[in-house]
């Protein structure tokens, strides 16, 4: 299985959603595909079906409306997946934490691999995340 | 029996050949569109990872489907490349064929079309039933140029209509050095970049838009197989290209060279189309092939016959 997993960390193929975020986190995510960054160069690369990926993006504030949707396309994606949360809202629920639609319940049943905090981070910290991940696939 | 049948099939022109060197153009495909895009591009075995990643993956049957076709028709299109592959290598590289095999290869490369049109449909989802829809009206815009521009080499040859016929009558001059050769070869290069749902007539696999159109609801090892037929097709239109019209394959020291060069020049300018136009609706591109392509084409067809 580690060898499949040395090979998975090679292709990572992305899906993204956006749950309810501000859009920082979303432009952020773009510059990482722009010449600057391009992450194509270790075979990261967005995708536009769940079915394909091996990376589920998470941004925003999981409210009450869109955690139950966020795992109902996690359910759907072919397995090994993996989680990655991007900007503080996933990881802590900043400032929305304790309001009436801040669904914890839900959002334990959603397990994250990867948090990576920023308002929204930068692309380098985005890269450095994803490395990580791809550093505990090879391990 | 003939075991050098099953060489063919499967080792030399067929399956292992045509798939490795497929997914080895498609790197040369993604590294030189991000180069164009001022990139770093991926690394040179990015290809087979992805291949390998998507074979030890999950695959998810979808309820409302098809089960039947959904699983066969990934599984029908690639034997169904093989075989075209096999078809055109062999007259290209040992100069065998059989009478009438260049309809063979238009047929079969029909059926990969509908094979998709099949996988797409049978998935009960939106945007992949959108996607076969699409894949229906571009197969019905190129078809008619596609053959006309066929017809062309088999005129000049002498109305030989087998590859390798084809072939020899190229043995001194290629069919390219004449006008109708030109003309038929340039939308040739349109019509397979059509055939391929290539930039700009990736109508029915829009990513934008509706989410690699057929494809979407496929997972794991399915998928796979519907990525390497897709680089597969990397690999067998540009040797029908040269088959047809630049004078296939010498095995002499400087022929090799020589051929190595004839495809990768096909393959650039096949890159360089799809990286510098943007999609065009599907209305745009039945009107371009049927009231520019198939009559250009047919005006190529006539010259062909005055010998010009």
């Amino acid at each position: 299985m580690s060898w499949y997993t040395k090979k998975l960390a090679k292709s990572i193929w992305v899906f993204h959603v956006s749950a309810s975020p501000c859009n920082n986190c979303d432009i952020e995510i773009l510059d990482l595909l722009t010449p600057k960054y391009d992450l194509e160069r270790f075979g990261i690369k967005l995708v536009g079906s769940i079915r394909h990926a091996d990376v589920l993006l998470v941004t925003g504030i999981l409210n009450k409306k869109v955690a139950p949707r966020v795992k109902y396309i996690y359910e759907q994606a072919p397995k090994p997946i993996f989680v990655v949360g991007v900007g503080s809202c996933p990881a802590s629920g900043t400032v929305f934490k304790g309001g009436y639609n801040y669904p914890s319940k839900v959002l334990s049943e959603i397990s994250f691999d990867i948090y990576i905090p920023g308002c929204p981070p930068k692309p380098e910290a985005m890269i450095e995340g994803i490395m990580k991940l791809v550093e505990v696939l090879n391990a | 029996m003939n075991w050098w049948y099953i060489f063919y099939l499967l080792v030399f022109p067929g399956l292992l050949f045509t798939a490795i060197l497929g997914l080895l153009v498609g790197w040369v495909d993604r590294k030189l569109s991000a180069r164009v895009q001022f990139r770093v591009g991926p690394p040179i075995l990015q290809n087979f990872y992805d291949f390998i990643k998507l074979l030890g993956k999950e695959t998810i049957i979808v309820k409302d489907s098809i089960k039947s076709l959904f699983v066969l028709a990934p599984i029908v299109a690639f034997g169904v490349l093989v075989l075209v592959s096999t078809i055109i290598g062999v007259p290209l590289f040992f100069e065998r064929g059989f009478n009438g095999d260049i309809f063979v290869v238009m047929y079969l490369l029909m059926i990969y079309s509908v094979m998709v049109i099949i996988g797409g449909g049978s998935t009960g989802n939106v945007y992949s039933s959108l996607g076969a829809g699409r894949e229906i009206k571009l197969l019905l815009a190129d078809e008619l140029a596609f053959i006309l521009i066929c017809f062309v080499p088999i005129i000049k040859s002498g109305y030989v209509i087998s590859l390798d016929g084809i072939v020899n009558a190229q043995s001194r001059v290629p069919f390219i050095c004449s006008v109708s050769g030109v003309i038929a070869f340039v939308f040739g290069i349109l019509c397979v970049q059509a055939k391929m749902a290539l930039p700009p007539f990736h109508i029915p696999e829009a990513e934008t838009e509706i989410v690699e159109g057929p494809f979407m609801e496929y997972s794991g090892p399915l998928l796979g197989y519907w990525k390497l037929n897709q680089y597969m097709m990397w690999v067998f239109y540009p040797f029908l290209l040269i088959l047809l019209f630049l004078g296939g394959f010498r095995a002499d020291g400087l022929g090799i060279l020589w051929f190595i060069l004839k495809y990768l020049g096909i393959v650039v300018l096949m890159v360089l189309i799809k990286n510098t136009n943007p999609r065009i609706r599907i209305d745009t591109a039945i009107k371009f092939f049927w009231r520019c392509a198939a009559p250009v084409a047919f005006v190529g067809v006539i010259l062909a016959i005055y010998g010009v």
